[in-house]
């Protein structure tokens, strides 16, 4: 099972290496003895959640973890040649052309004022290769093995001016600039969306066919599995599980790799199809809603045409759409932030807002605003800066009125129901950790009893475990409180054990709608044959084994 | 994915709209002046006249008329707007001159030593910020000189400058409004915390920039760390201090009163001083417009420079 | 060299700032001299004896020494005690101005930042109109509406500095007005009011209370840059501006009597900035 032997001479081996961070007196180690090694042609991933050591020891590999980093290890060798005792400089010649490095969203791993020509030039020059006609053959050549089409008119583009896809690409170009033997991608696809994920995944495939050595640095198990040979799990600096991915993935050994296992989204089981009621009354029903802007140019920009949605009592409706779908727009109609231009919106059998001049005022919604919550991707702005979660529950309590007395065996009994211990009263979100703050912000909606719960996209931003973990939440106070959900989301695997009924949005137009079921296992629109292929794609590694 | 506005009724448009604004400004320019040299305690005729001679009855209705200082305030006001918009400043009250002239003479000085005032901070920030970047020690104390010298009062440092170098070193001429060597002192008067103030900005943005995963991306390629600063995150970190350089020519030409007035240098800032103490009316009109004026047209210059710099279309600024 | 980049998590600044401990010793000093400053204000002749305003033409002119340690100015009067003595002037004129520059300020950045779009609008664009003003012109001319004194010099200074102070509160008051926490009170379901009682004005504090910290120094430079031209309070005033003012003829000969007003003047506006970014940094780390 130990795919890895001391002294490779061809390959990066990686023997007990430590990577101890020490600043102002305080020391931390984020990496604790790891092992592996990585050979052309193949595949690794590193695999684990946020503070396990993953893009620490990436950067390791690389002779970029910063001045505060002490660096040790039995062994750390390049093709034989050790890079311990490296100076910058040998390290300098390493970087782009023996090792190459590629960075989660091109947005912001490319420089934003540069073009990509430049920047894949720059990666030339770094290493004096060619002459200027040379380079800029080679960078055309770059573009278009990327798969990148109409290289010449788009070298001159910047990151910000291509789509996520396109500008992922010209990320991986540039890293491939001077063809290094070896990659390391960290999070090379968290950025996207599932089908340009997909995309990408085969762009690596072909990297690795061509003879690359990548090393993957990912949290999501689910995508790592269609990709890589061997995968290596992290916990807290540690190493806790190495092996070939599928062994990995049939018979994890480890309680932790059994753990984010089971937490995959794609892992887990897909909802008991509840048939619509016809006869219950919906609680919120919109529309024809539309909304548009005018450009700078003065031409028209729709945002959104035509939604239409109705959520009944007790059920889950996702809205699914990529970026740029128009999914924020109707969840802010939804809302009463944004007036549309035309259709209407029902809450609770009254009006809600319309479309016409005098549409509805503020003061006609503020009675029933308890009765619509909303939980967002980052709770952290959604909470006053200097509140603490006593004060933010206390202030959600306010609005329905219950008396002072009574607030805190509510606050308590909230805080229960959201599964979070009473110490947290007195602390700021800030201090929280990422489940933690999200947690509050159920209990605050949870505070002003609502019937609809308007999730927007509120676990994209979680590690896995946590991610699963706020789901069965939702999934529990769902059945305990009756709740409704409207639930957005970009990625199915999330929504596929918690909708019932399922909206697709492409290009603010509704593609698709059914009951989550149906859409799932028999999807019409190409689009969202594709969304449902590629979240099987990813999920379905572990999914369809046994668990 | 790749969008062409367009462009060229977009950029009319805006131009326009800045062209309505420069229109606006001048305007409130114009009134402002008018309120408050009427609200000024003091006959203007005596402002007119020198105040050194007895005038007679008959001379001052002369001079009133002559002047259109016995019409109603609106009929005044109305004139003076007509007579703004028409290009016509006037004579200046003081100096007995067409208020053009003045400006003529007067404006070359000060737009020299705004100019070179400006260029010198931008030198001392730039400096400042790219050279004490490599180790914290320096980065802490520079940051601290900065702030030093941005807090320093213009004519304080001038007057020190004046001192140390003028007459106790005898290095460099005490007054003076032209050449070259009458103009150092002046500008490092004016350059010194500007030149603190914008280095701390770009010191800020600086640091800021340099923990964009981009510029680990240019690590990763094998650039050095001068090339990642230089090539890199320098342009980044002077996009504020473009942004603040129209403001910092506002507060240039203000600060530039003081400093004219200590080296005895010929320029509009100490014309306006001088100005307003006379209620010269038509010639502090005359000199406010033209402040406006070159603040509508460094304001131009900045935007167009910041755009030049960061060409990304500012969607997202409401 | 900065990495933080690569430095985990864990050590990246914690809430809790632990600040270096250069930064407290300079805020340790800052509060020091203000503190002497209010003193001077409130009760000079604990700090300094002797008439500010005696004339004694016999020690005229006299360098820093053991008698008096900052020196005589040119009518004999001693240094330290004049300067102690216009404390209180300059920091009357300071405060008041601050004070005037940020109600002007006020009440036109929160009608913009809170009062509807077309507020909002309208306000930005006088914003464009008065910014074109620099400060230091906008004070002269106002000073030609008044005589020279201490009351109009506060007025001066204070419009003057009002549009740099409106603009910048108006900022910061639309970046609170669009932040998330507010849209999520709108969306439980609280009123207006209640919105600005709890959420709007207690975070529109902050910058304020930051504004006026900085500011008094900064306006008390402006004021003392339109004394030095003669605008302020007339000589024999023991106001700083005055007395720089004043000391300039004399710079070849004397250079004390400018040189150590000047001196009070930037440590003042060194103290308050430091207290100001301290405020700052404070107000920065407990928040997100």
């Amino acid at each position: 099972m130990n795919a890895f032997s001391d002294t490779s001479q061809s390959g990066l081996s990686v023997k007990n290496l430590s990577v101890t961070f020490s600043s102002g007196g305080v020391s931390h180690t984020a990496v604790h003895s790891l092992s592996f090694s990585l050979t052309p042609g193949e595949v690794v991933a590193l695999v684990g959640e946020s503070g396990s050591g993953k893009t620490v020891t990436a950067r390791a590999l690389l002779g970029l973890s910063g001045p505060h980093a002490q660096i040790t290890a039995d062994h750390l060798s390049l093709n034989g040649r050790s890079l311990l005792a490296n100076t910058e400089q040998q390290w300098r010649k390493i970087r782009g052309a023996e090792i190459g490095f590629i960075l989660q969203d091109a947005l912001v791993a490319l420089d934003p004022l540069r073009s990509i020509g430049t920047e894949i030039t720059e990666a030339l020059t770094a290493h004096k290769w060619g002459t200027k006609t040379t380079r800029e053959d080679r960078v055309l050549q770059l573009l278009t093995q990327a798969g990148i089409p109409l290289a010449k008119e788009r070298v001159h583009l910047r990151a910000d001016q291509l789509s996520g896809g396109l500008r992922q690409r010209a990320l991986i170009a540039s890293a491939l600039a001077m063809n290094p033997p070896f990659l390391i991608a960290d999070e090379p696809t968290t950025a996207l969306d599932p089908s340009v994920q997909v995309q990408i995944l085969e762009l690596l495939k072909q990297l690795r066919a061509a003879g690359h050595g990548i090393l993957i640095i990912s949290h999501d198990l689910g995508f790592v599995s269609r990709l890589a040979d061997r995968v290596i799990v992290m916990h807290h600096g540690h190493m806790v599980e190495e092996g070939r991915t599928a062994d990995l993935l049939s018979a994890p050994r480890h309680s932790y790799t059994r753990r984010l296992l089971d937490a995959e989204p794609g892992r887990r089981p897909p909802r008991p199809s509840t048939p619509a009621r016809q006869t219950a009354l919906p609680l919120l029903e919109a529309h024809n809603l539309s909304f548009s802007v005018k450009r700078q140019d003065g031409t028209r920009k729709h945002i959104v045409q035509d939604i239409s949605l109705s959520l009944f009592p007790g059920r889950t409706l996702a809205l699914i759409g990529e970026s740029g779908s128009g999914k924020t727009s109707t969840a802010r109609m939804i809302m009463g932030f944004q007036k549309p231009e035309t259709g209407f919106i029902d809450f609770l059998g009254e009006p809600w807002s319309r479309s016409e001049k005098a549409g509805v005022p503020e003061s006609a919604r503020r009675g029933r605003r308890p009765r619509l919550a909303a939980i967002y991707q980052d709770p952290l702005s959604s909470f006053d800066p200097r509140w603490t979660v006593q004060t933010i529950l206390d202030d959600a309590l306010s609005v329905i009125h219950v008396p002072k007395p009574e607030r805190m065996t509510r606050i308590r009994a909230l805080l229960d129901q959201v599964r979070l211990p009473d110490t947290l009263l007195s602390k700021n979100p800030l201090l929280l950790s990422g489940g933690q703050r999200q947690r509050v912000a159920i209990a605050r909606a949870l505070a002003v009893e609502p019937s609809v719960i308007l999730c927007d996209e509120p676990v994209s931003a979680l590690d896995v475990s946590v991610q699963a973990q706020i789901l069965d939440l939702l999934d529990d106070l769902q059945k305990r409180l009756h709740l409704s959900y409207l639930f957005i989301s970009h990625d199915l695997n999330v929504v596929r054990n918690i909708a019932d009924d399922l909206i697709v949005m492409q290009h603010g137009r509704i593609i698709e709608s059914g009951t989550a079921q149906d859409v799932l296992t028999h999807p019409r629109h190409p689009f969202t044959q594709e969304l449902v292929a590629a979240a099987h794609l990813i999920g379905d590694a572990t999914s369809s084994l046994p668990s | 994915m790749i969008s062409f506005p367009n462009s060229g009724f977009v950029f009319l448009k805006k131009l326009m709209i800045r062209v309505g604004g420069a229109c606006l400004v001048l305007f409130a320019a114009a009134t402002l002046t008018f309120i408050t040299l009427h609200l000024a305690p003091g006959d203007p005729v005596t402002a007119i006249l020198g105040g050194s001679a007895n005038p007679t009855p008959e001379t001052i209705r002369e001079i009133r008329e002559e002047y259109g200082l016995d019409q109603p305030l609106m009929v005044q006001y109305a004139l003076h707007i007509w007579h703004v918009l028409s290009g016509h400043l006037g004579a200046s009250f003081s100096q007995h001159m067409p208020v053009t002239d003045v400006l003529w003479q007067q404006a070359p000085p000060t737009l020299k030593l705004m100019l070179s005032s400006l260029v010198l901070a931008w030198v001392f920030a730039v400096l400042s910020v790219t050279l004490s970047a490599r180790k914290p020690f320096f980065d802490s104390a520079f940051s601290s000189l900065e702030t030093f010298f941005a807090g320093l009062p213009q004519f304080w440092i001038g007057i020190i400058l004046l001192w140390l170098f003028a007459y106790q070193l005898g290095l460099l001429p005490p007054a003076g409004t032209h050449g070259f060597s009458s103009l150092i002192l002046p500008s490092l008067s004016l350059a010194i915390p500007l030149g603190g103030f914008l280095a701390q900005v770009m010191r800020e943005s600086f640091k800021t920039t340099l923990d964009q995963p981009f510029v680990l991306t240019a690590r990763a390629r094998g650039l050095s760390d001068n090339a990642v600063r230089f090539r890199h995150v320098l342009r980044h970190a002077l996009l504020p201090g473009v942004s603040l350089s129209t403001w910092a020519v506002g507060a240039l030409v203000g600060n530039a009163v003081a400093v004219e007035f200590i080296f005895s240098r010929q320029g509009v800032g100490r014309q306006l001083f001088l100005a307003v103490s006379m209620h010269d009316m038509p010639l502090v009109t005359g000199i406010i417009l033209f402040i406006s004026v070159v603040y509508i047209l460094a304001s131009f210059l900045a935007d167009i420079l910041y755009v030049i710099v960061d060409p990304r279309i500012q969607e997202a600024r409401a | 060299m900065s990495a933080t980049n690569s430095l985990p998590l864990s050590l990246k600044a914690s809430p809790r700032l632990r600040l270096p401990a250069g930064k407290h010793i300079g805020l340790a000093l800052a509060l020091l001299y203000l503190t002497l400053l209010i003193l001077a204000a409130i009760a000079p002749h604990l700090l300094a004896h002797g008439n500010p305003y005696g004339i004694a033409p016999r020690e005229a002119f006299t360098a820093p020494g053991w008698q008096h340690p900052l020196g005589t100015d040119q009518s004999g009067r001693d240094m330290w005690t004049r300067l102690i003595f216009g404390a209180r002037n300059s920091l009357v004129i300071g405060i008041g101005s601050i004070l005037l520059a940020l109600s002007v300020a006020l009440s036109l950045a929160i009608p913009g930042a809170f009062g509807g779009a077309v507020a909002e609008q309208c306000v930005k664009w006088i914003f464009e109109i008065l910014f074109s003003f620099p400060a230091v012109v906008l004070a002269l001319l106002l000073t030609a509406i008044f005589s020279s004194g201490t009351f109009p010099l506060i007025v001066a200074v204070g419009i003057g500095a009002a549009p740099g102070y409106g603009r910048m509160l108006f900022g910061q008051f639309l970046t609170i007005r669009h932040a998330g926490f507010i849209e999520a009170a709108r969306s439980l379901g609280h009123s207006p009011a209640h919105i600005l009682r709890r959420h709007l004005v207690p975070n529109a504090f902050r910058p304020l209370l930051i504004a006026g910290a900085m500011g008094v120094g900064q306006t008390i430079i402006w004021a003392s840059s339109l004394s030095f031209l003669g605008l302020g309070a007339p000589p024999p005033a023991a106001e700083w501006g005055t007395m720089l003012a004043m000391g300039r003829d004399y710079i070849a000969e004397a250079w004390w009597i400018t040189f150590f007003p000047g001196v009070a003047i930037v440590l003042t506006m060194l103290a308050t900035t430091t207290l100001g970014r301290f405020l700052k940094n404070h107000f920065e780390t407990s928040s997100s």
